[in-house]
């Protein structure tokens, strides 16, 4: 397939805010469901196993028009809850037959708490992953907590969840994720050949699409991109870090492009890249699922660092890792985990000697042009100033 | 009979409003004192406080957001919160967390005007708010000591279970305690334990029942303003010790004395003549106006008679107590417990019942910016309500401790308003009846 075709049907999917691909999916076999979720994680692979569309539920980008939304919150409460109520509330989401809520801060929990209030009828769930991460302390908590899932999703699903089935789920996840570890690590060799809001684009599709269908569309995009020959830019490489929750306007992507930078690392749907390695299959599939998470995972702002000395490290090897050479921080306005978080990543910036620098966006933000400034004034104070 | 009020720079103060002044000095004359005594010192918050837990190991303890709210009383906060955004953070987020990094920037200086150490331990317990765990990574940031985490789950279904439970206290038992330990040097004694509990049981048997007070036409109390002055030994440095029951048997006899003279709540104005609104509040006060925002009320005749803040620090109204036969399973459940750990439908639930049995006019919601754990969802929350006690709704909007997101205009203009409405409402009531 053509790279422009890839893209295309990404964008379709990103753009159809009416979730016709879940209708169709769920009308191609009578008795299918399909359950929604919201960042940062939730184990997608019992969604999967229950045989179960997953469907990542990311607010409603800058293309929505929030109207009952701004009802249910006050000004200074972040963009994503009021937009995803406005798509429940007018219809769009009718076709998910239950929302999961993970632990990501009070508002999103509190969400769930709403969706209890609103649309009762549903599996709704909020999905509280521990934070100690001793597998005797929070490891046996979380497995309870992982099993209780499989219950309620094998209930609604009318048959059990067996081992095998996760096994199968799980292994069609490694994959996965391991084609997105492929897609990140060429961005990072050749950012010039995979655009950020391509790989954004890309990435979002796989909030939608089954997981296999997902792991070929990244396959043949990259096949697609190395027979594609583009300019190299004069760029400087950055990480972006903090839009791990409220998605950035893809405009706000292409600005940071636009305006000199090249994104070779950042925290974008995190769900997809939680688990850092293969989860095994022999054993316990719930075990392997909580060891993954308590050892293997990714550090973000919602999750407790328990020593001084690894906090902000993940950034720091970002950094060195993807041989970047400044950090952006965009995190959403009004965004607790991120906003609390940043002084402390700045820090360790800093220590190290890392530039960077930092703004807030709303999902609807329409104004680009002081983005764009503050992207190249940063790029350019890279290029011109850094030891290199 | 009179009742023992006296008045001090101008305030009218009852006995139990200086013990509890004294009880909060000593404690900030301990913080001053605690390293060159060989005290160790755990900083830790109000929702699930293990302050028996502390005691038993001989630990001062300093709690950031009453340094807060404190200091915003004194007006400090202001400065400090600008002191933090000097320094990059962010204007979006919790001021109780700028106000604490601003104090530390500026020499930790407490509100009681002496200095605050630097904690030994930071006892995270992480309950019914996100923003707490941030806080103490930042607070860790700066001083780089040891943080115990005590990760609480979220009652998103209404009930403990007994995974829950369970998770709470293998943490207790596998991490929070050996961190005491080894902190403190003092070995963890269970029967210690037991005697603290016992304590904190009796002192909110009498707390329990000075909230319920307000049943009483006219309240005797208001459960706010007042609420905040009856709550605040029981949910911070001071649960679990005797000097705290005999305060708690102290407002009950307070209390008692009032009912039996029919009078009303105490202002910083003196006894309160004439109820004309009953209401229930939900959301904290605010600290920056304290006087000012309470003086609203009682200029209107309107009395709170139940509040969600005062259950922040625990539900006992609803018939929790700390039991000393089972230690660890009881401080779970307690953090467990903690209104801005339940549900949002629980939360529906309880305001709705505390409209039926105080016989409230009105509900009211005091939405606070730096709050998302209890603002997030308060309209929908506000709304359940009206429609189902069928009673009228008002919102403000203010702040903790940040003066600038203080309106005083705005808030009294709604609140008069508010007010006037339930009163005239009530009156068409009455002549209809």
């Amino acid at each position: 397939m053509a790279l422009d075709n890839i893209i295309e049907r990404c964008q379709d999917l990103y753009d159809d805010l009416r979730f016709s691909y879940v209708k169709e999916w769920k009308a191609a076999q009578p008795g299918r469901h399909a359950i929604g979720y919201m960042p940062v994680y939730v184990p997608r692979e019992l969604i999967h196993a229950a045989g179960m569309l997953p469907v990542g539920i990311l607010g409603g980008g800058d293309q929505l028009d929030v109207i009952h939304g701004d009802a249910y919150y006050q000004s200074y409460i972040c963009r994503i809850p009021r937009s995803t109520i406005e798509l429940a509330l007018t219809g769009r989401l009718d076709d998910l037959d239950g929302m999961l809520f993970p632990s990501t801060c009070d508002v999103i929990r509190n969400l769930s708490g709403m969706w209890q209030l609103k649309f009762g009828d549903k599996l709704i769930r909020y999905f509280d992953v521990p934070q100690d991460f001793d597998p005797a302390v929070g490891g046996k908590y979380y497995v309870y907590e992982l099993q209780s899932l499989r219950d309620e999703l094998a209930q609604l699903a009318g048959r059990p969840i067996t081992d095998d089935d996760l096994r199968q789920s799980i292994a069609l996840y490694n994959e996965n994720r391991a084609v997105i570890s492929e897609l990140y690590a060429y961005r990072s060799r050749e950012p010039w050949q995979v655009l950020t809001h391509e790989l954004y684009l890309l990435l979002r599709a796989g909030m939608i699409l089954p997981v296999d269908e997902h792991t070929q569309l990244l396959r043949d995009y990259m096949v697609a991109a190395r027979n594609t020959k583009r300019p190299v830019r004069d760029n400087c490489r950055v990480v972006m870090n903090g839009l791990f929750c409220e998605q950035p306007p893809l405009g706000l992507l292409k600005s940071i492009e636009l305006a000199g930078c090249y994104v070779v690392d950042d925290d974008f749907l995190l769900v997809a890249r939680w688990l850092l390695d293969d989860v095994p299959l022999a054993g316990d599939p719930l075990q392997n699922l909580c060891d993954a998470f308590l050892t293997r995972s990714l550090e973000t702002s919602c999750k407790f660092v328990p020593q001084q000395k690894d906090k902000g490290a993940y950034l720091l090897a970002s950094v060195r890792d993807n041989h970047a050479e400044g950090v952006i921080f965009a995190a959403p306005s009004f965004c607790d985990p991120a906003l609390l978080d940043r002084p402390m990543l700045q820090r360790v910036l800093t220590e190290n000697n890392i530039p960077y620098t930092a703004f807030k966006y709303s999902e609807n933000s329409g104004q680009m042009q002081p983005i764009r400034e503050q992207a190249g004034t940063f790029a350019d104070s890279i290029k011109l100033w850094s030891a290199a | 009979m009179t009742t023992d009020i006296t008045a001090q720079g101008g305030v009218q103060k009852e006995k139990s409003m200086l013990l509890q002044k004294a009880m909060i000095s000593a404690n900030y004359d301990a913080l001053a004192r605690a390293h060159d005594e060989g005290k160790k010192v755990s900083s830790t918050f109000v929702p699930g406080n293990l302050n028996e837990l502390l005691m038993c190991f001989d630990m001062v303890r300093n709690l950031p957001e009453i340094n807060a709210l404190q200091s915003a009383m004194r007006k400090q906060t202001g400065a400090y919160i600008m002191e933090a955004e000097r320094a990059g953070h962010s204007e979006d987020v919790c001021t109780y967390v700028k106000s604490d990094l601003g104090m530390m920037a500026k020499g930790s200086i407490g509100p009681s005007g002496q200095p605050l150490p630097v904690p030994d331990l930071l006892l995270l317990s992480y309950t019914g708010c996100f923003t707490f765990m941030k806080w103490f990574e930042l607070v860790r940031d700066q001083y780089n000591c040891e943080t115990a985490m005590l990760h609480v789950p979220y009652q998103a279904d209404g009930k403990i279970t007994d995974n829950m439970r369970q998770y709470v206290v293998m943490q207790l038992r596998e991490h929070i305690i050996p961190s005491l330990e080894r902190v403190s040097g003092i070995k963890f004694d269970i029967d210690r334990l037991r005697e603290h509990l016992a304590e904190s049981a009796r002192a909110e048997d009498d707390l329990v029942w000075v909230l319920e007070s307000a049943k009483h036409k006219p309240s005797p109390i208001d459960a706010y303003f007042g609420g905040v002055y009856y709550c605040g030994p029981i949910f911070t440095a001071f649960r679990g010790a005797p000097e705290t029951t005999e305060y708690y048997r102290e407002v009950r006899r307070e209390v008692e004395q009032r009912i039996e003279l029919g009078l009303g709540p105490v202002t910083p104005e003196g006894v309160l003549d004439e109820e004309r609104v009953r209401v229930v509040v939900e959301g904290p006060p605010n600290w920056t106006h304290f006087r000012d925002f309470w003086k609203m009320f009682y200029d209107e005749g309107a009395v709170v008679v139940a509040s969600s803040y005062t259950k922040v620090g625990g539900l006992y109204d609803y018939g929790f107590r700390h039991d000393p036969d089972n230690p660890l399973e009881t401080l779970a459940d307690y953090c467990l417990g903690c209104y801005t750990n339940h549900s949002l439908p629980a939360r529906v639930n309880m305001l709705c019942d505390y409209m039926d049995k105080y016989s409230a006019d009105g509900f009211l919601v005091n939405s606070i910016k730096s709050c998302n754990s209890f603002s997030a969802g308060q309209l929908l929350l506000l709304r359940e309500v009206e429609q189902r006690t069928g009673k009228p709704a008002g919102f403000i909007e203010t702040d903790l401790v940040d003066p600038r997101y203080f309106s005083s205009a705005n808030v009294k203009n709604r609140l008069e308003s508010y007010f006037q409405m339930i009163a005239q409402k009530k009156t068409r009531h009455g002549v209809a009846a």
